[in-house]
C-alpha cells in the first residue's frame, strides 16, 4: 500500500514539477518563445494545481505512514521549507513583475524580474526534488537515535532529550 | 561473453567500484536521474496534452512539438547518462530483476515510437490529421512512459 501511494506520489511529480518547469522555461525565455507567458501560464497552471492537490494528498499519507520520523528527518523539513519558499517566490511574482505583463507577454525574452523568478524556481524545484530523494537516507547520516550527534543537528531535526518512542519501521 | 559476465565486468571495474564506496555518489546520481525524468515530463507533456485537445490548445502542434523536442532531448540526455551509470553500478542485481527488463523494454518502445510515428503526426499539417489518431498517439505515448516510470519505481521489488 505505501508503495502504491509512493508510486502515485513520484509520478505525479512528473505532472506536478513538469508543467512548472515549462512555465519557468518560458519565463526564462528558452522555450516556446511565440507562446504569450500569459497563455502559458493560463492554460498550464491547472494542470500544475491539479497535480499539486494529488501531491499534497499522496505527500500527506507518506507522512502519515511514520510520522515522527518524517516529523524529525532533516530532509523532510528542507523539503517543507523549499515548497513554502516556491509558494512565496510565485506569489511575489504574480504581485509584481506579472501585474504588467501585457506589456512583455508577446516578448520571446521576458524582463528580467521575470527570469529571476523563473530560474529561482527552478533551483527550487531542483532542491526540492534533492531533499525529497535524499530522505531515505537520513537514517545513515543524521539519525537521532545514534548519539551522540553534532548539536546543529539535534536541533534542527528536533531530537528530543525524552526517551524515543518505539518506531516500527 | 553473456550478458550476466559483461554485467558482472562493469560492475566490478575500478571506476565502479569507487563509485560505490562512496556514501552519497549513488543518491546524488539519483537525484540527477529524477530531475532529467521531470524535464521529460514536462516536455512530454505539453504536446500530449495538446493532442489530446488540452492545456495549450490554441497553439499549432508543430510549432509545439518543435519547442518541446529540444527540451524532451536534454532531458534524456541526462537521464540516460544517469541512467547508465547507475545500472553499471548495480548491474548484476538489476539483471535478475524482472521490473528493471521492463523499465528497459518500455523505454525502447516509447523512444521508438517517440522518434517515428509520434513525431510524424505531430509535424504534419493539422488539417490533415484526423483527431482520433492525435488522441490515440498521445494515449499510447503517455502510457508507454507511465510504464518506464513505475518499472522503474518498482525495480527493487520481486
Amino acid at each position: 500500500m505505501f508503495l502504491i501511494v509512493l508510486t502515485v506520489h513520484v509520478l505525479t511529480l512528473t505532472l506536478f514539477v513538469g508543467t512548472a518547469v515549462m512555465i519557468d522555461l518560458r519565463l526564462l525565455g528558452v522555450t516556446m518563445p511565440r507562446v504569450p507567458v500569459s497563455e502559458v501560464l493560463a492554460r498550464l497552471l491547472p494542470w500544475t494545481g491539479a497535480g499539486f492537490l494529488v501531491m499534497i494528498s499522496s505527500g500527506a499519507l507518506l507522512f502519515y505512514a511514520a510520522p515522527l520520523l518524517r516529523y524529525q528527518n532533516l530532509f523532510f523539513r528542507l523539503k517543507m521549507v523549499t515548497l513554502v519558499v516556491v509558494g512565496v517566490n510565485a506569489w511575489v511574482f504574480h504581485n509584481t513583475v506579472y501585474r504588467n505583463v501585457a506589456e512583455w507577454d508577446l516578448d520571446p525574452v521576458p524582463p528580467r524580474r521575470a527570469r529571476v523568478a523563473g530560474g529561482l524556481s527552478l533551483v527550487l524545484w531542483a532542491v526540492m526534488i534533492t531533499a525529497g530523494r535524499m530522505i531515505p537516507y537520513q537514517v545513515y547520516w543524521f539519525d537521532c537515535n545514534r548519539q551522540p550527534r553534532a548539536s546543529i543537528v539535534n536541533l534542527l531535526a528536533g531530537c528530543s532529550n525524552e526517551a524515543q518512542p518505539q518506531t516500527v519501521e | 561473453m553473456s550478458l550476466l559476465e559483461f554485467c558482472k565486468w562493469i560492475q566490478f571495474s575500478p571506476p565502479l567500484v569507487a563509485m560505490r564506496s562512496s556514501s552519497w555518489l549513488f543518491p546524488v546520481i539519483a537525484t540527477i536521474h529524477l530531475m532529467g525524468l521531470t524535464v521529460i515530463g514536462g516536455a512530454v507533456l505539453v504536446v500530449d496534452l495538446r493532442l489530446l485537445g488540452f492545456g495549450l490548445r490554441r497553439q499549432p502542434v508543430a510549432q509545439l512539438a518543435r519547442d518541446a523536442e529540444q527540451w524532451l532531448l536534454r532531458g534524456l540526455l541526462v537521464s540516460l547518462a544517469t541512467g547508465v551509470l547507475l545500472f553499471m553500478c548495480f548491474a548484476t542485481k538489476y539483471y535478475y530483476l524482472a521490473f528493471f527488463w521492463v523499465k528497459m523494454t518500455s523505454l525502447l518502445l516509447v523512444l521508438v515510437f517517440t522518434f517515428s510515428i509520434r513525431r510524424r503526426v505531430t509535424m504534419v499539417d493539422e488539417t490533415r490529421m484526423s483527431p482520433v489518431w492525435s488522441k490515440l498517439v498521445a494515449l499510447v505515448s503517455l502510457s508507454l512512459w507511465t510504464t518506464v516510470a513505475i518499472g522503474g519505481r518498482w525495480i527493487g521489488f520481486p
